[in-house]
Order: C-alpha cells, then structure tokens, then sequence
C-alpha cells in the first residue's frame, strides 16, 4: 500500500485529522531543520508528476507552425494527461513556444467540435446529424455539382477534363499522407481544379 | 517559392534551422521570428551568444528586433529598395565573394543584347506587352542559348521553346570570366543597382542611410571563406504584389557573398503551418502536382503525354530526370489503368486554363462559378483577403463542408458573419447548404509533416479524438470510396478518371486508412510487385514504378522502415547533421547545394566552415550530410561536348546547382519569373507615395488584379487613405485563430483584437491605449482598439511623413478572444508568379470612435 | 554544426520511444539531476526573454490553473497584469521608449521579464504561516501544501513582492511550487523546460549563481554594461534580512521597472507571533472537527 492512500479521505473530519496530524509548526519549534519531512503534508509526501499515470506515451510534433517541434503525448485511458516538449528532439530539445505548450489545451479544449452539424439551406440554426448520413450526402452533393459542369473537351476539341464549380481549401494544416489523397482524388479522380491550400495565405 | 527555386534550383530551405547556430550574421526580415517562429529563434539566440550579430529589418519594432543589435525599420513594401541598395554598397565596393560567386552564379553569363531594364525604359524591363499587362521573356534570354526554368513548369512561352533549349547539349552557356561584357550579369546587375544609391534606399524606405549601411557592412564582414551569414524570412516577404522578388533580392544577396550551401549560410524560409512545406511538395495547390511536377495546362504544349515530356523536360541538369518522375506519378494515380493508351493516365488528368489560385477562387466564388467548397483545416473568413468579398461567395454555394477542431468563423458565417451583421442578407436568404465536421489533431491521428527545413517528421496516434471526429485521411478516402462507388456503373469516358484511381488503402476496423500504406505509395515501388523503392534514383519512365512524390523518395525504403519515424539525434560528439532524426528531401540532404561548401578545387573554403570536400583517394566526396552532388563526379570533370551529353553529365565538377539546367545560381534569371530577371522596387498596389525610382510605373506591372465590385482598390496617393498599414501575427495566437482562441491559456494572453498606432498618430488624434478606433479601406471598415506604442514610427519619405499602422489579423466572432476581422480591410491582388496577396502593405484611414452599426453594444 | 545537439543520455532513447517519463529528464533538458536534499532554483536571465509567454501557458497547463481573462489592458503586451493565484508565472513588458536602430547587445528597448515566486532563503511567507502550510521542501523551494492551508492570509502581506494571493475559489493561498510534482519525478519544472531562448534556467542555486555570474560578465565584456544579479547572496533583491532568492533574476534596468521592491525585506523576525495565531486557529479547527465528528455519529 502506498502512504498516498495510508489515511481515510473525503470527510472533512478526515481532513482536519489530517491536517493536525500534518501541523507541521509543533514539529518544526521541536527543532526540526528548515526543510525537514517534519513540514511534509500528506499530499506532499505523496507527490508524483502526472507524467507516471500514462499508460501510453507517443510520439508527436506540434500542430501549429511549421519549425516541427517533436512532443511527447502521454496518455492514459485513451485520453490525454499531458503534452510535453519530446528532450531527444534537435529542433526543440524539449522546449515548446506558448502555443505548442498549450497543445494539451488545445486537445482537450471544451470548444472542440465533436458532432457532425448540418444546416440546410435558408436554416438558422445547426442540427446534429449522424456521421454517416453526413458522408453520403456530401458524396452525392459532390457528384451532382461535378455531372452537372464536367468538361471534357473545349469548344476547339482541346481536352481539359475538369470542373470548375468544386473547389477545395486547406491542407498546410494536414498530413502529407492526407494531402496526397486529396490531391488524387479532388484533382486525379474528380477533374477539380481550384485546389488550394494555405500556401498563398 | 519560386524565388529560391529559380536562384538555387528548389523552392524550399536551403539549411536546416539548427543551422543557425553556426552562422555569424542573421539577417531577420520579412519575419517576426521571435514571435512566430520561437523554437527556430532558439537558434539565432545562440548563434548571438557565440558573437554573431543579428540584424531585423521590419516596418515594426517587435519582439525580435527587441534581441537584434541593429535594428532598421523601413516602411512596409521597400524591402527591394532596402536589399538592392545592399547589392549596390557590395558591387560598388567591392565587397562580394569574388572566388564564390564568379564559378558558382551565373555572373559571367551572357545576356542577349536586346535585354534592357527598367532604368532604360522609364520602369519596365524589355518585353512589356501593355494590352496584355505581361511581359514576354524572349529577351531576357542567354545569348544564343534558351534555359528552361528549373521551377516546376519548366516552359516557358518562347516561339520554338524545345528546340531553342536543344543547344544545352552543345556546349556551356556563353561566358566571359573577366567580367567585362557589357552583356554579362556582372555588368548588368551592377548597372541595375547603381540606382540604388544610400540616398535613395533613405527616401524609398524610410530607414536613415548610416543604420542601412551599417547593415550592409555587418553583412559582407560576416561572409568569405572563414565567415557565414544567413538570411529568415517569412510571408513578410510573401505577400505582396512583388513578394516573389523581394526574396529573389535575398537570394541574389546571399550567391554574392557565398551564402548559400554553406554552414550557418542560406535562406531559411520560416513557414506558418506545420506541413505548410509538405502541401507544397505534395501540392494540394492548382498548378503543382506532387513533387514539383507542372499540372498539365490547355493552352500549352501539354495535349499529349510526349508533348507534355518535351517542353518539360530540361535537356541539362537534375530535370532530365522529369519523365520517370511523371510517368511514375501517373502511375500511383491511376494504377493499372494507367496505360500507354491513355498516355499512361496523361489523358485522365485535368488541365487547367488559367490561375485557379486562391485569390481568384474568392471572386469566382463571389461571382456564383463554384457550387460546392471543401474547406479542410482552413478559416478563410479570417484569413483570406478582404473577407467580405470570401463570405458573399460563401453565401453563393449550394454547399460548403467545413472540417475543422472547432465551429470556425467559415462554418458560421451564415448566422454570425457580416452579411448578416451588416444587413444584407438574413439566414433565411442565405441558400447554402453547410456540413461542420469535426477533424484530428495530430496525436489522434497517425501521419507526417514536412517542417520549414523539408524535415518529414511523423507522429503516432496516441489517442482518439472527441465524438465524430476523423482524420482528414478518414474523410477524403470514405469520400472517394463513396464517389467511386457511384461512378461504378458509369461507362461515360468523362468519368474514367475517378473509376481509374489507384484507392485500394487498407483500413483499420475503425474505418481509418493505414497512413503508413500512404507513405508508401508517397515513397515509391515497383509496379505491379509494389516492391519498395529505395530512392527516387530506382524510378523509370516506362511505368514499372509507382511514386506519389518522387522527392520523398527514399523515406520508405523498405516495408516497417519509415524514416520519418526516426528518432535518433546526434549526441555531443555526433556531427549535427542529425541524419538519423526524421527525414529530409532529397535523399536526406540537411543543408541544400552543399558542394558549394567546398572551393572548386573541392577542399573546404575553411575549417571553420567545412561540410562537403572531395577524398581524392576514395575518388568520393565526403560529409557528416547527404552530399547535394554526383557523389563521384570530380572536382575538375568537365562535359564532353562532343557527345552532346544530358542531364547530369552536361554538369561540370564546379556545378554546384544540379536542379538548375546550366549548374550555377541564377542571379540573373532568364526564364520562369513574370515580372523581369532581376529584382525592381515597385510600390505595393495601395501606396502612400510616388515611385521614386521611375514616377508614374508606381506598381509592379504585371501584378494580378481582378475587377469586382467588392473589391475596389484606392489609387496610389489616395488622400482619402493617407496611412501605410500592415498586417501580422502574434506569438501567441495562431493564422486564422482557431486553435489557439479555443484555449484559454492562449486566449487570454491576447484576448482581443487591437492596431498598433504610433504615438505621434495618437496624439494628433487624441487617443490612447484601449481607446476604440475606426480603420477604413475601399473594402471596408472594422473597429478595434487602439494600442498606442512608441514601437511604431513615421517615416519620413522625401518630403512626406508616413504613419506605419500594424493590425493583428488572428481575430473573428468565434472562440474567447474575439475581434472585428482584419481582412475586411484587405484587397484581393497578388504577385504575378504566386497569386499571394498583399495584406502587408495596403494603405488605410483612422480615426477615433466605434462603427455606427454596433455602437455601444461592446 | 552544432545545433540541437543532444545530451549524452539521450541516445538512450533513440531505438524505442520511451514508455513514461524519461527518468531523471532534468538531466537531457536542463543538464541537471534533481536530487532530495539539494537547493533548486530558477535563474531567469532576463536579456534572453523574448516574452513568448510559453512559461505562463507552461505553468497554466501543468498546474491546471485557469485563464484569468482580465481583457485587454492596453500595457504593451502584458495582458495577465501580474503573478496572482492562477498566474505563477508573469512576463513584465516594459516598452522604454527609445527608437534607437543600434542597441547595446541583448534586449535594449523593449524589456521582458518572466517573474516567478522567489522561493526566498529564508521565506518571510513561511515565516508568517501559522498552520506549517507554507514548508520549505526537500529541494530548497517553498511550497504552499494545500491540504494543510486554511486560507488565514498572513503570508500574503508577509511576501515583498506581492507573489502570494489567495483564491476567490477556494481561498486558500497559491503561489508557485517550482513544480514540486515535477522535481520529485526527475523532471524540470514546466516554464523551464518551455522556454524556448533558455532565458529561464533551472538546477542548483549555486550552480546558476555561478553560471550567472559568469554571463554577467560576458555581457559586460560585450559592452552591455548595465547588467546585474538581482537575489544572489550580498546582492539587490537579497536584503532585510533575506539571505538570498533561490529563483533570481538578472537585470539590466532597476528592479522598479520590472515591478521589483529595490530592498525587500522580512516583516518579520521570527516565528513565534505567527505560531500563536496559528495555535489559535488549530485549536479552533480541532474543536470544529470534534463537533463534526460527534454530528457524523
């Protein structure tokens, strides 16, 4: 058993027991040095950094700029405990700017987004839809904008292969594996050209 | 980037930013890099602890010029000005890196003898065509010799382009070595920036004379054989209607005084996203397609696969590799129905007929063209120019599917945004239809970035995310699941390109694609074996290999090998190359053309500064880096013109700039910028003053514009706007908002918008600090508050005085720090070669109080 | 090349990831070992802060303190406004009004200061604590240990420089605990680790004292002539009877311009009226237990 758990808690009684037994002045006045366990509380002797709850520590690199700072995610349950400036990095060498020390923030934030919303045409509010009815109809939306304005060949007959009503934005944010399939499928697969990214921005 | 790509062979980074602790002199501008870039300024702060000194140039004192020994403001849009008056004190005096510069640039290059510049005539270079506001570059050309360009569209719209370009193979491009010929770069480029005297850098700028030449001195102390200066730029440089170059002044700067390829040397571009590098190497742009290939365009030689090769294809050079790479593409695009029939999949693709680049995207948003947008990780409500012009198009979709973190300005500007707020349309009349759908953070989903420096890092999925969130990998692959899905049956030949994509990723039981599977592909194999490739060396061109992006090549080598995933750094004793950290492009090259680190003898132009060198007994170069070089090809290896040789054999063993077609830095660029081979101070599009150096050719000629109603523009001098303002990030906050107005932490350290206004300004006005301001453009109004400092200056331009404003544009309605969008103010113009905008650099009116329509109400 | 070089230690690392915390991490990030039994500190070097604020977000985020979101207060760029309960790290701005183009080396016109807790030798918080909360720790530092504090106050008038504040939602007292957390698993306290110029500095005291010293005069010898120790032994900011501060500072412009008292000093001597009120107050507390405990059964 560890001393974390050597007292009954959660009563106030057992708070106040505790503190007593914890007042550390009388010990302190018996003679004991300036930094001696006589001042220790409970929660004190029992001190660990959250970092050795994890059950699970990965690899990452920060999601804002593009300088590639390496973290370290630890985790535990499934959910993260804390994000941390990855020592073995030489771009960073465990050192983060005030946005990438703030990714644990951000990952955790009680404004991210975690349902699919909807808002149909001339509607003014969202509706919560399931993911899956939200991915068919984009696809269909997606085939009805592109059959509707597919070119294939210019007037002259020079072949261009291409819609111009669907456009894409975003990607310096992204993977490079994700980037890659959405330039294969928007541009390779559907004949989009206006697929822009952050790059001008 | 085409800057660095037509000066040094490749749009990126030439050195890794540990680099920089190497270097003697850093030159910040056109960058905030303290504030934005902080764990790459790490680096500059320990260069300055070694002795180096550090110089930022900017419009506003920041927190970066708070760490520099010199410090030189200039007015936002002079930086040409500034840098070319650095190019005139080093030229005049003499001061340049002789022993580099002449072997390694084309300085000795013979230039046509119709070129003229603008200093002959009244402000263009020769070639203007004024109907069509574009310039022809025929002229611009080497005598007697066409070079392709080495960026990504390699032709150039010359009569008989492919056959001009054919006399590469014959010989050396026409030289004079004595520096002599009236018609050698040497000569023109001196006579160019001879205009750019102290005087007129003081009055074009704004930046006193004795603190601009202690800049060019610091400069040229700090370079030669024992000594390197780098330069960190930033879209300070970026978005203006000359963006292109006032980097291209940069890179000119560094060629001269042996800057480049070097320890501690180059031109670090600092770049604001995490994979902003990998979504332009792997483009999700409109005219790049992965790896630096041309998407193939209609009104150009493209039509068929052996059209496209020809013009594309560089006789000299790294790019005479152009066809194994392209036809590899093809084939990770359309797999087995890539086939000689189609052009190997050449025929599926789609062209583009103009410039479908974000800017014009806006208007033809705004004018009804496009139906449905994705918008993926972006908030161009916030971020993109003039705002108000990006949400009427918003309004003209049938539909709009945002992925993003959290519910962004974009994906509310149906209920919260200016449309709505400023009464031109309720909800109800809005007739878009929006999907918000929540997207990953990295750590909760697996995949790789490619940081400023071309570093592919990778990172674990660690933990899922909230609810219905995915990766953008989840999305585009169930999208195009469904897609070829309902194509299946389709037998029309204008839906063979999306039932021909290559879309057999494997998914884990949650749905989600394997990334890695993806990187694969990105890295290359054999086809049909999917064998993996070793090196972008391994491709062909007869379609026996597969490759997403041929400049990745080599991060995947073997299966269960992702080098992105590397993780072993250098120790104390290890060279610093941190070869085993991560992976770079190319083929894991850390520091680019650095076998210019060596003389053209081959040994190291110093101890001090020793990177590459040749072993003559191991007949090898040698480097703690990847060598940017034919690793045998010696020093003294001269082409044998005879056999009329190609691609890398037509280099010599003094050719350090093996992706430029005649080996050596472009300083004098013939062919694949729009707006002239060298560097010319233009005013931006919104400008206080006239142009000094040739009054009445104020702005960049060939500047894109685009007419809409939404979109006016004031006309230089406009007195109606008399003040230059610029806008900018903070540290704390990051682009369009989104990620960091979410979290308290962030948010409140900057927790609402506000504009910098000098205090000479303030006093006139009566202001102080949190006072409520009003800032007006043609495009719009907003209202923020004023935060009066001495960091900000007026300038005094001949007999003007010119107030410099600075506005945080991070700011919208969603999130906890909030406020009015700085980009209703912007303009939608661009520079001729990116299409970026110049929201650094617009003029604006000011004055006291709040907007009528929100009086009050806080 | 020399950038990003690696500790030693690290290579350890480099074929597998680590599974938890990398034991004794201090060591790779701050080149230091925490040891029980040794004195700890910060040394914040104030010529290298470029006031990024990651050491404010740093300590938000570990210590799992709220924003405060006081607004806009229009002083350069200093909108947390100072160290209070839920801000134990606080970068001062001082803009100082010159626009000179040439400066003398580090950080000239435009000040940045990330103050912290002083963690005092001897700790007149410490002394004021009636209840044993406020203890110095097995590493030199002074800590607050919320499961004793009762929200008394004495320490907060008690501290010269105003670091100490209780609060609103559990009036206890807050303060800095040079992450306690941390030191006791090996690792640098967060603001340290975060900082991305190294302008704070974790170890032992006397290892950044002497390391301080050292860049004192290496920044003279760069003609920056004004820089000085504040909190070290015999020093400004080590005065009235306090020996020295365990997190000290280096300065280049008087302690009042970075919100610093010129001569702080104890209020008071000794322990003993501080141990009485606290009697006072245990006694009292001891009763109410009884009381509660008896209405429990």
């Amino acid at each position: 058993m560890t001393h974390r758990n050597r007292r009954p808690r959660g009563t106030l009684t057992g708070r106040l027991v505790g503190a007593l037994q914890d007042w550390s002045v009388p010990r302190q006045l018996r003679g004991a040095p300036g930094h001696a366990k006589a001042a220790e509380s409970a929660m004190s002797r029992g001190l660990r950094p959250r970092l050795e709850q994890a059950d699970r520590v990965g690899t990452s690199i920060c999601p804002y700029c593009a300088v590639g700072c390496a973290q370290l995610i630890y985790a535990r349950d499934g959910k993260p405990i804390a994000v941390e400036g990855d020592p073995r990095s030489p771009v960073n060498q465990g050192t983060l700017c005030p946005k990438g020390a703030a990714t644990f923030g951000l990952m955790v934030s009680p404004g991210r987004l975690d349902r699919c919303l909807h808002r149909a045409p001339g509607a003014t509010a969202w509706r919560e839809v399931p993911l899956d009815w939200a991915m068919e109809r984009i696809a269909q939306l997606a085939k009805r904008s592109r059959d509707e304005s597919f070119v294939s060949r210019l007037p002259d007959g020079t072949r261009v292969n291409h819609t111009l009503a669907m456009a894409s934005m975003g990607g310096a944010t992204l993977d490079n594996e994700e980037n890659y399939l959405i330039k294969k499928l928007f541009s390779a697969g559907l004949g989009m050209v206006f697929v822009e990214n952050q790059a001008r921005v | 980037m085409p800057s660095l790509g037509a000066t040094f062979g490749r749009g990126a980074a030439t050195l890794p930013q540990w680099d920089l602790a190497n270097s003697d002199c850093v030159l910040v501008m056109g960058s905030n890099m303290a504030e934005n870039h902080p764990i790459a300024f790490r680096f500059v702060m320990q260069a300055k602890q070694r002795g180096a000194t550090v110089i930022h140039a900017d419009p506003r004192f920041t927190r970066t010029s708070a760490m520099a020994d010199i410090y030189a403001p200039l007015r936002a849009g002079s930086d040409i000005a500034f840098l070319g008056g650095i190019i005139n004190h080093l030229l005049q005096n003499d001061l340049w890196f002789r022993e580099f510069a002449l072997p390694y640039t084309n300085l000795s290059t013979i230039v046509g003898e119709d070129y003229r510049g603008p200093g002959e005539l009244g402000g263009y270079f020769s070639g203007w065509n004024a109907e069509g506001r574009r310039y022809s570059p025929e002229s611009w050309q080497y005598d007697g010799v066409v070079v392709p360009s080495s960026l990504a569209e390699g032709y150039v719209e010359i009569e008989g382009f492919a056959e001009a370009t054919r006399r590469l193979h014959e010989g050396p491009t026409p030289k004079d070595p004595t520096l002599q010929h009236p018609s050698c770069v040497y000569q023109i480029l001196k006579r160019h920036f001879a205009r750019y005297t102290p005087e007129m850098v003081e009055q074009v700028t704004g930046c006193p004379r004795e603190v601009f030449l202690k800049v060019a001195d610091a400069m040229a102390r700090n370079s030669g054989r024992e000594r390197t200066g780098a330069i960190c730029y930033a879209v300070g440089w970026n978005h203006h209607t000359k963006g292109a170059q006032i980097i291209r002044t940069g890179a000119i700067l560094q060629a001269l005084l042996g800057n480049v390829g070097r320890p501690g040397a180059g031109l670090l571009a600092l770049r604001g996203h995490t994979s902003i590098q990998g979504s332009t190497d792997i483009a999700t742009l409109y005219d790049l397609l992965p790896g630096y290939l041309p998407q193939p365009h209609a009104f150009r030689p493209h039509h068929t696969l052996e059209d496209y090769l020809k013009v594309e294809t560089s006789p000299t050079g790294w790019w005479n590799n152009f066809p194994k790479y392209y036809v590899s593409l093809l084939r990770a695009f359309y797999g087995a129905q890539a086939t000689p029939e189609n052009g190997r999949g050449h025929d599926l693709l789609p062209r583009i007929v103009g410039d479908h680049s974000q800017l014009p995207l806006t208007v033809a948003m705004a004018n009804g063209v496009i139906k449905g947008l994705f918008v993926m990780g972006q908030n161009p409500v916030v971020g993109g120019s003039n705002s108000k012009l990006v949400q009427r198009g918003l309004a003209q979709l049938d539909w709009l599917v945002v992925r993003d973190i959290a519910e962004t300005d974009t994906a509310t500007f149906w209920r919260d945004g200016h449309l709505v707020r400023d009464g031109e349309m309720r909800p109800e009349d809005i007739g878009t239809e929006v999907f918000l759908m929540p997207g990953s953070l990295s750590g909760e989903k697996a995949g790789s970035f490619t940081n400023t420096h071309r570093l592919l890092q990778w990172h674990d999925k660690v933990v899922a995310g909230p609810g219905d969130s995915r990766s953008e990998l989840w999305f585009t692959y169930h999208l195009g699941r469904r897609l070829q899905e309902l194509y299946r049956a389709s037998t029309r030949e204008e839906d063979a390109p999306i039932r021909s994509l290559l879309w057999d990723y494997p998914v884990d039981e949650e749905g989600e694609p394997d990334a890695e599977a993806v990187l694969r592909e990105i890295n290359g194999y054999t086809w049909p074996e999917r064998e993996q490739l070793a090196s972008f060396n391994d491709l062909k061109s007869d379609g026996s290999t597969a490759c997403g992006c041929w400049i990745y090549g080599g991060v995947f080598p073997q299966p269960g090998r992702n080098l992105a995933r590397a993780r072993k750094p250098d120790g104390p004793e290890g060279p610093g190359t941190h070869l085993g950290w991560g992976f770079a492009w190319p083929d894991n090259r850390r520091t680019l053309n650095n076998r210019a680190s060596a003389d053209p003898e081959g040994r190291p132009w110093s101890e001090r500064k020793r990177l590459v060198w040749w072993d003559e007994t191991k007949g090898e170069w040698q480097s703690p880096d990847q060598i940017d070089f034919v690793k045998t090809k010696r020093p003294d290896y001269e082409p044998d013109w005879s056999k009329r040789p190609a691609g890398m054999d037509a280099l010599s063993g003094t050719q350090p700039f093996i992706m430029i077609p005649d080996g050596v830095a472009g300083i004098f660029v013939p062919s694949g910028l729009k707006d002239g081979p060298l560097p010319e101070h233009y005013e931006p599009t919104e400008t206080p003053v006239r142009n000094a150096f040739h009054p009445g050719v104020e702005g960049n000629p060939p500047a894109k514009r685009w007419a809409h109603d939404l979109n006016p523009i004031a006309a230089p001098g406009d007195p109606r706007y008399p003040h230059v303002l610029t806008t900018y990030r903070l540290t704390e906050h990051h682009s369009g908002g989104t990620p960091t107005r979410i979290v308290p932490t962030t948010a409140e350290l900057q927790p609402e918008g506000f504009c910098e206004i000098p205090t000479e300004l303030a006093r006139e006005l009566g202001l102080r600090s949190t006072d409520w301001v009003v800032l007006s453009t043609p495009r719009g109004e907003i209202e923020t508050r004023a935060l009066v400092t001495d960091r900000l200056r007026p300038f005094r331009l001949g007999e003007r005085r010119v107030f410099q404003l600075g506005l945080p544009w991070h700011y919208g309605w969603a999130g906890m720090a909030t406020g009015d969008v700085a980009n209703v103010l912007t303009a939608v113009v661009g520079d001729p070669n990116t299409g970026m905008h110049e929201n650094k650099a617009l003029t604006c009116a000011l004055r006291p109080g709040r907007l009528a329509r929100r009086g009050g109400q806080g | 090349m020399a950038g990003g070089l690696a500790h030693p230690r690290t290579l350890e690392y480099t074929d597998r990831d680590p599974q938890g915390p990398v034991p004794q991490e201090a060591e790779l990030t701050a080149g230091h070992r925490v040891e029980s039994g040794r004195s700890y500190g910060f040394f914040t070097d104030t010529t290298l802060c470029i006031g990024c604020k990651a050491c404010e977000v740093a300590c938000k985020e570990w210590n799992n303190l709220p924003a405060d979101q006081p607004g806009l207060t229009g002083q350069s760029y200093d909108n947390t406004g100072r160290l209070g309960a839920h801000s134990w790290r606080h970068v001062t701005f001082l803009e100082r009004g010159a626009r000179a183009t040439s400066m003398p080396p580090f950080q000239s016109n435009w000040l940045m200061m990330s103050d912290v807790c002083k963690h005092c030798d001897p700790a007149p918080c410490l002394e004021a604590c009636p209840t044993g909360a406020l203890f110095r720790t097995e590493f030199d530092t002074v800590v607050v240990q919320q499961d004793i504090c009762n929200g008394c106050g004495y320490c907060v008038p008690a501290c010269p420089f105003g670091v100490v504040e209780l609060a609103k939602e559990d009036g206890k007292a807050h303060k800095c605990t040079l992450c306690y957390d941390r030191l006791k698993g090996g690792l640098e306290p967060a603001c340290a680790k975060s900082c991305p110029t190294d302008s704070i500095q974790f170890g032992p005291v006397e290892a950044l004292q002497q390391r301080a010293a050292a860049r004192v005069e290496e920044l003279e010898a760069q003609g920056q002539t004004a820089a000085y120790l504040y909190g070290t032994p015999g020093g400004p900011g080590a005065t009235g009877g306090i020996r020295r501060l365990n997190a000290f500072f280096l300065l280049t412009d008087r302690p009042e311009r970075y919100n610093l008292p010129p001569a702080p000093s104890r209020p008071s001597r000794n322990a003993r009226p501080s141990f009485l009120a606290g009697l006072a107050t245990m006694a009292g507390l001891a009763v109410a237990a009884a009381l509660i405990g008896v209405g429990r059964r």
